[in-house]
């Protein structure tokens, strides 16, 4: 055999056991091929999330605390306004500023919070709104803080090998969370939904009311803009749940955390304690001290969970109670991690839930593998039986083909999803098709009269043209499902992908060498079984 | 060697007007079977709502049953309906769409719900899981991956059309788009006939189909190009047969292939991929039949309403003669 045939089995070979080592480890075994191979989770089961995060929660946040802020700023200087009220989400009202001290107004404004505007003035009441990009800015930031309070709390829960990952373009507000074989979706849903916002406010009276209506009777009808209403874990004789008015700002929230942890209540029931950082206990501090004798609302995502009686100064420390029952222990140790990790800077919608039991993973699996090699039996035989000796040449090349598609999968960390399982067949049927489009042009040359050798010459040189057109197209289209497509189909499209490519080097490089090595082997003139 | 296919000589472009009417035909009944139903049935990740699948122990409980337990717990106007395998057997899953409870405009939560009122009627089951597979998909989800769908088809037709354009000229390129569109509105209008559901992985069938039915008419259109480099008297009608006749065996050989290969997939790919799978096989059989009927039916029509003498074939002047006796 001449030597550059030997050079190109020499190149087939070494990329074969390459292909083989990558997805399947040397010595080649099931076990390695599991951890290699990359299974979707439509195949080996779990849950995938796609949440929203609601950023205007986060731009809402800031704009309550500027006001605070600006409100102490103020206060510094001796500037004196009337009232303050959010009127959207990023917007506010500075109302009844002290005309003289306009110009010291804006200038606070400017050298504290550039990030504002002031965007109109109505004789003493300034509006104030969050510049476009700043805004833009908190909610990336928002987006980026709730995947990575996410992340901390899925980490704590030990789920194996999770993906948590930001989906679509940088200022999107979508999160893909995947976690493989995960048994109790209400808890995982409930875990990274929670908002786990803790506030400390205070009470504006001297203890619950039974509803809503109630409490709007005591202020005539309409709440001052600096209170709000919020309900609470309390039901009331007819089993509604009653409510608390509380001052809408000037109170703790979870920001100032700095641990949370289970403990007993005084009825030995478990309960979570949580401490205060420097900075929010020197607040805490003045606010209880400031207040003895009033309520202080201890509230857990926008519900009053307690509201217990400023005895005293407190600093840094406090006790969230579960009520007369007290917090069932896992509950309890749910609350105290998601405390932990962080409170959500928005609440989080859900936009997607996909779930797989591992049952039908393993069906899908058995019943693609099934399928695979039933249409590899199928095409097999018949390359053998119509084109007899060369169809052993098409069934190397089609083994050959998978067995890189399989290494390059494995090397790239593809996903292998049920759909991909189809490229899988999908490729197998576009490799034959390779091969018949070559054997048909040989025997075509060989019936207008050439001999075997030139025959495989010029099919080969000819069908290559064709090849890559055709090759080009479907791999247009793949590359336009992989942009378009999600999870399982763009599983699909890159096996696809990979196949066509894999398909080419096969089809073309390993079946003319072969056609090679059998020629060198035959007489002039001498005929090929095809 | 065995050969199936040498020495064929049909007229295929003379029987055009008989391949025009069975296209139409075909394209009229699915129509008539998508105004009938008002649009397509879309699978729950383009109609948002969510889909369950689930098991039950034996003995299995009726399907009566089931929706009054899901009717207590408020998931009314849930539909049921029993699971069959692609062999047609009951194994005590069923496929539950909820309806969302009477206060709820989120149906994130009817996972939930349905569970623990499925538990709390029937028990929760001894082997393996009650939920065999959810898929929840918000409200405005379902419309934007509908119109990703439909930019994403239109954007690979648009590349094949440039593809083929530039590799050959730009009416091989219009027909072989002009066919592959055929093929998907055929492809859809059987769906539709067939009450199957259209869901992300059909479209992916679709789009798959798209760069694969190209295949035939460019092994038809490569060999065109061929031939009228060498035949520069013959009239385009004749070369076009020819062309078809010569790479029939290829072209019938390549996708019965490809069709086994689909069908296998078919028949034992297992349920959850079945929609994909018949959109496969129904495309191939399609995009063979418009590479021989369509594609180059149009490019002569094209050519003869450009007029005798129009260079439209590559490196050829067309010579008008009169038409061959068949």
């Amino acid at each position: 055999m001449s030597k550059r045939i030997l050079q190109r089995l020499g190149v087939i070979l070494v990329l074969t056991l390459l292909s083989v080592y990558l997805f399947s480890g040397f010595p080649p075994s099931f076990e390695n091929m599991k951890k290699r191979i990359h299974l979707g989770l439509d195949l080996q089961g779990g849950i995938q999330l796609v949440l929203r995060v609601k950023t205007s929660d986060a731009i809402r946040a800031e704009t309550d605390q500027t006001i605070e802020s600006l409100k102490t700023q103020i206060q510094k200087e001796n500037i004196t306004v009337r009232e303050w009220t959010r009127t959207q989400d990023n917007q506010f009202n500075a109302i009844g500023v002290d005309p003289t001290k306009g110009s010291d107004f804006r200038r606070i404004l400017t050298e504290v919070h550039p990030e504002w505007d002031v965007i109109s003035t109505t004789g003493d009441t300034y509006t104030l709104q969050l510049k476009q990009a700043n805004e833009a800015q908190y909610r990336q930031q928002s987006v980026a803080q709730a995947i990575s309070t996410i992340s901390n709390r899925i980490n704590a829960l030990g789920v194996t090998e999770p993906t948590i990952q930001q989906r679509g373009t940088s200022s999107s507000d979508q999160i893909l969370i995947q976690f493989p074989g995960v048994k109790d979706p209400a808890r995982v849903q409930d875990i990274i939904q929670s908002t786990a916002l803790l506030e400390l406010k205070l009470v504006e009276g001297t203890g619950p009311l039974p509803s809503k209506e109630a409490a709007l009777q005591q202020y005539g009808g309409i709440l001052p803009a600096n209170l709000e209403i919020l309900p609470s874990v309390e039901h009331s004789a007819d089993g509604s749940p009653m409510v608390y008015v509380v001052k809408r700002t000037g109170g703790i929230s979870g920001r100032d955390l700095k641990n949370a942890y289970v403990s007993r209540d005084e009825y030995q029931h478990p309960a979570i304690s949580f401490s205060l950082n420097a900075e929010g206990a020197q607040r805490f501090g003045v606010l209880t001290e400031q207040n003895i004798g009033k309520l202080l609302a201890i509230i857990l995502d926008n519900r009053v969970q307690s509201a217990p009686q400023l005895k005293s100064k407190i600093t840094d420390q406090g006790q969230i109670t579960g009520g007369t029952g007290g917090y069932s222990p896992k509950d309890a140790e749910d609350l105290a991690l998601k405390l932990r990790s962080g409170a959500l800077p928005a609440s989080i919608g859900i936009e997607e839930e996909t779930i797989v039991g591992a049952t039908l993973g393993t069906d899908s699996i058995k019943a693609g593998i099934t399928a695979s090699l039933v249409a590899l039996g199928a095409v097999l035989a018949f390359v053998l039986i119509y084109y007899k000796a060369s169809g052993i040449n098409a069934a190397v090349a089609m083994f050959l083909n998978l067995i890189v598609l399989l290494g390059a999968m494995a090397y790239l960390g593809a996903t292998l999803t049920l759909p991909g399982i189809a490229g899988v067949i999908l490729t197998i049927g576009v490799g034959i098709d390779s091969n018949v489009l070559i054997f048909e042009r040989i025997r075509e040359e060989l019936r207008a009269g050439k001999n075997a050798a030139s025959a495989v010459l010029t099919s080969f040189k000819r069908v290559f043209i064709t090849l890559v057109d055709t090759h080009l197209a479907a791999l247009i289209s793949a590359a336009f499902l992989f942009q378009f497509g999600t999870g399982a189909v763009k599983g699909f499209a890159v096996t696809l992908f990979i196949g066509l490519v894999s398909n080419m080097f096969t089809a073309v490089f390993v079946s003319r060498t072969l056609f090679e090595i059998v020629l060198t082997r035959k007489e002039t003139g001498e005929s090929i079984s095809i | 060697m065995i050969e199936l296919f040498s020495g064929i000589k049909v007229d295929w472009i003379g029987k055009r007007q008989i391949f025009f009417a069975i296209s139409i035909l075909l394209l009229v009944i699915g129509m008539i079977s998508l105004i009938q139903k008002g649009k397509f049935e879309y699978g729950v990740d383009f109609r948002g709502g969510l889909t369950m699948r689930v098991h039950f122990d034996d003995p299995v409980p009726p399907i009566e049953q089931i929706r009054e337990a899901l009717d207590k717990s408020g998931a009314t106007h849930s539909q049921i309906q029993q699971l069959k395998d692609v062999a047609g057997n009951f194994a005590g899953n069923f496929q539950i769409e909820y309806g969302g409870t009477a206060d709820e405009t989120d149906n994130s939560h009817g996972r939930e719900v349905i569970t623990k009122a499925l538990d709390a009627a029937f028990g929760v089951p001894k082997s393996g899981d009650r939920i065999l597979s959810s898929e929840y998909v918000g409200p405005s989800v379902g419309k934007d991956l509908r119109s990703k769908a439909v930019l994403a088809t239109l954007l690979s037709l648009g590349g094949i059309l440039v593809y083929i354009g530039l590799r050959f000229e730009w009416i091989y390129g219009g027909a072989a788009v002009f066919a592959v569109f055929h093929d998907t509105l055929v492809t859809l209008g059987i769906f539709s006939l067939f009450h199957k559901e259209i869901n992300l992985t059909v479209i992916a069938a679709l789009l798959t189909l798209v760069g694969y039915s190209v295949n035939d008419t460019i092994v038809v259109f490569d060999r065109v190009r061929e031939n009228l480099k060498i035949r520069r008297r013959d009239d385009l009608e004749s070369i076009l047969n020819d062309s078809i006749n010569q790479t029939l065996s290829r072209t019938i050989l390549t996708s019965g292939l490809t069709f086994l290969t689909v069908l296998s997939l078919f028949l034992f790919g297992g349920e959850i991929i079945n929609n994909f799978a018949f959109a496969m096989v129904i495309g191939i059989v399609v995009g063979t039949y418009s590479s021989i009927a369509v594609a180059s039916p149009l490019v002569l029509i094209y050519t003869k309403f450009r007029g005798r003498g129009a260079a439209v074939a590559p490196a050829v002047v067309k010579m008008p003669r009169p038409a061959k006796a068949r």
